[in-house]
């Protein structure tokens, strides 16, 4: 059977504009939520308030012991049988939040904790307050630990986000079916497809190596 | 006054006190304690230190000299004792009572009047070296950027260091990193400062340096509190020296005295055995 590089070429533009509209804006607004509820959920998960750490535990072990298909689901069409109805759009970053925020947790706990014991005091003994030695000393540090699997969940992420085309939100994936559908083309789409999530992660992959060198820089090497 | 004088907020008016002995002691700790369940860490440990004096803290590892140091400084917290700071310029003494509940901010106030110099200099890697010896004064201190800094490139001249202002502390050797602890210490302008063994974690070529410097300072009249080893530098540097083994103190006595003469059996067999180490 023939290429048809006409269709090659003109499904390009809907799956670089599902990326543009639909995969990039989902991944950044899920992974900048979920950062953000990460390191709350390390910061309970570490304190002494044993009702916090039970908290952040639980919540942990439920998103990293279900599929995010499953939470992306119960969401989007189990919510609206308690009255509660979301958009294709809140509920997919509210799904991909919570799933970042589980797994990121994990590792930004690891990384304060991977921070000596010794930083926390020098900052107590020049007169900062544990927020202030964590603000100004522990999470610098921490940071630099992160960088390496925080890039990981963030990469996962990129990819997740097709799960999203079954939520009816209008992303790569989901333009890339359509124009299979009714071209018939599967494999040349779907090949097409994976081609951009690639070239999506490439991108993010080299950022990644420029993040970890400038954070490194007051490392021995 | 030359930029590392002991600060004057204790008692303006008067000048840094060289080696004369007030009558009441900036710091006095009674009956300080600690127990880690059934081991027994401190008992009934008392320290006087005055203005310009210098205390040496001796004795094996694990006999309590460290957990004596650091509770001065709020690292730890003792189950019993007080630890009291005289403050001569308001007449406002801070006082502690550990038996009592110890507030965050009674230890808060308690760690104003004192700075810690560690074993393992615990610098702060992602700083240069001269906003590690900021991050106080203007962090915590709320001082005007440009005065602290002015005051860190001096205080940094004093020992050496004038060129590694803008080094990380991974580019400098074990004794350039030490003194920068030091620098960073002095620039919170304690009222007593803390040495943990500052120099056991050094190469021996580099002990030198920080001794030298940590003699300077003794001279210029700063009041400290140093666990050591090096038993000659004690006996140059210390007016008083505390043996301590098993949690208590076991003799204490002008340095002279207690390094050359000891009285008690303990502390001639440590003294002997450290000098046969080297």
């Amino acid at each position: 059977m023939p290429l048809n590089w006409d269709l090659v070429w003109s499904s390009f533009g809907p799956l670089i504009s599902g990326a543009v509209t639909g995969t990039i804006p989902l991944t950044l607004a899920s992974f900048a939520l979920g950062l953000a509820l990460a390191l709350l959920v390390a910061l309970m998960r570490l304190s002494r308030n044993a009702v916090l750490s039970g908290a952040a535990r639980f919540y942990v072990s439920v998103i990293r012991g279900t599929p995010l298909l499953v939470q992306l689901f119960v969401i989007f069409y189990g919510l609206p049988t308690i009255g509660v109805k979301l958009d294709p759009w809140p509920s997919a970053i509210i799904a991909f939040s919570l799933n970042v925020g589980g797994y990121a947790a994990e590792i930004i706990r690891a990384a304060i904790l991977s921070v000596p014991k010794g930083q926390w005091e020098a900052g107590h003994t020049i007169g900062m307050s544990r927020g202030q030695s964590l603000r100004r000393i522990i999470l610098p540090q921490a940071a630099r630990v992160s960088v390496p699997p925080l890039s990981n969940t963030f990469i996962s992420l990129v990819k997740d986000t097709s799960l999203a085309s079954l939520i009816l939100v209008t992303e790569l994936f989901r333009n890339a079916q359509q124009i299979a559908a009714f071209s018939q083309e599967f494999m040349v789409l779907y090949l097409e497809a994976a081609l951009v999530y690639w070239v999506i992660c490439l991108a993010l992959s080299s950022g990644q190596s420029a993040l970890e060198k400038r954070l490194d820089r007051y490392v021995a090497h | 006054m030359s930029p590392t004088s002991p600060p004057a907020g204790a008692s303006p008016g008067q000048p840094p006190s060289t080696g004369k002995p007030h009558a009441k002691p900036v710091l006095s700790v009674r009956n300080l304690a600690k127990a880690f369940g059934s081991n027994v860490v401190l008992r009934d440990i008392d320290l006087d230190v005055r203005r310009g004096n210098v205390v040496a803290l001796i004795g094996p590892s694990g006999s309590g000299k460290t957990t004596v140091l650091r509770s001065l400084n709020g690292l730890e917290t003792p189950d019993a004792g007080t630890v009291t700071f005289a403050d001569t310029a308001t007449g406002k003494d801070l006082s502690l009572d550990f038996s009592a509940r110890v507030t965050r901010k009674d230890i808060a106030e308690l760690r104003d009047r004192s700075a810690m110099v560690f074993q393992h200099y615990n610098l702060f890697p992602h700083m240069t070296v001269l906003q590690n010896v900021i991050e106080g004064p203007i962090q915590v201190q709320k001082r005007k950027r440009a005065e602290a800094v002015a005051e860190a490139e001096k205080l940094l001249a004093r020992v050496g260091l004038g060129d590694k202002r803008d080094s990380y502390p991974f580019e400098l050797s074990g004794g350039q990193q030490q003194r920068v602890g030091i620098v960073r210490a002095l620039a919170l302008k304690p009222q007593l400062l803390l040495f943990d063994e500052p120099t056991s974690a050094l190469d021996p070529e580099l002990v030198g340096d920080v001794l030298g410097v940590i003699q300077e300072l003794a001279e210029e009249g700063w009041t400290m509190v140093i666990v050591t080893h090096e038993l000659a530098f004690a006996r140059q540097v210390a007016d008083e020296v505390i043996f301590m083994d098993g949690g208590v103190v076991v003799e204490r006595g002008p340095a002279a005295e207690v390094l050359r003469a000891p009285r008690q059996e303990r502390t001639r067999q440590f003294i002997k055995r450290l000098l046969h180490e080297f």
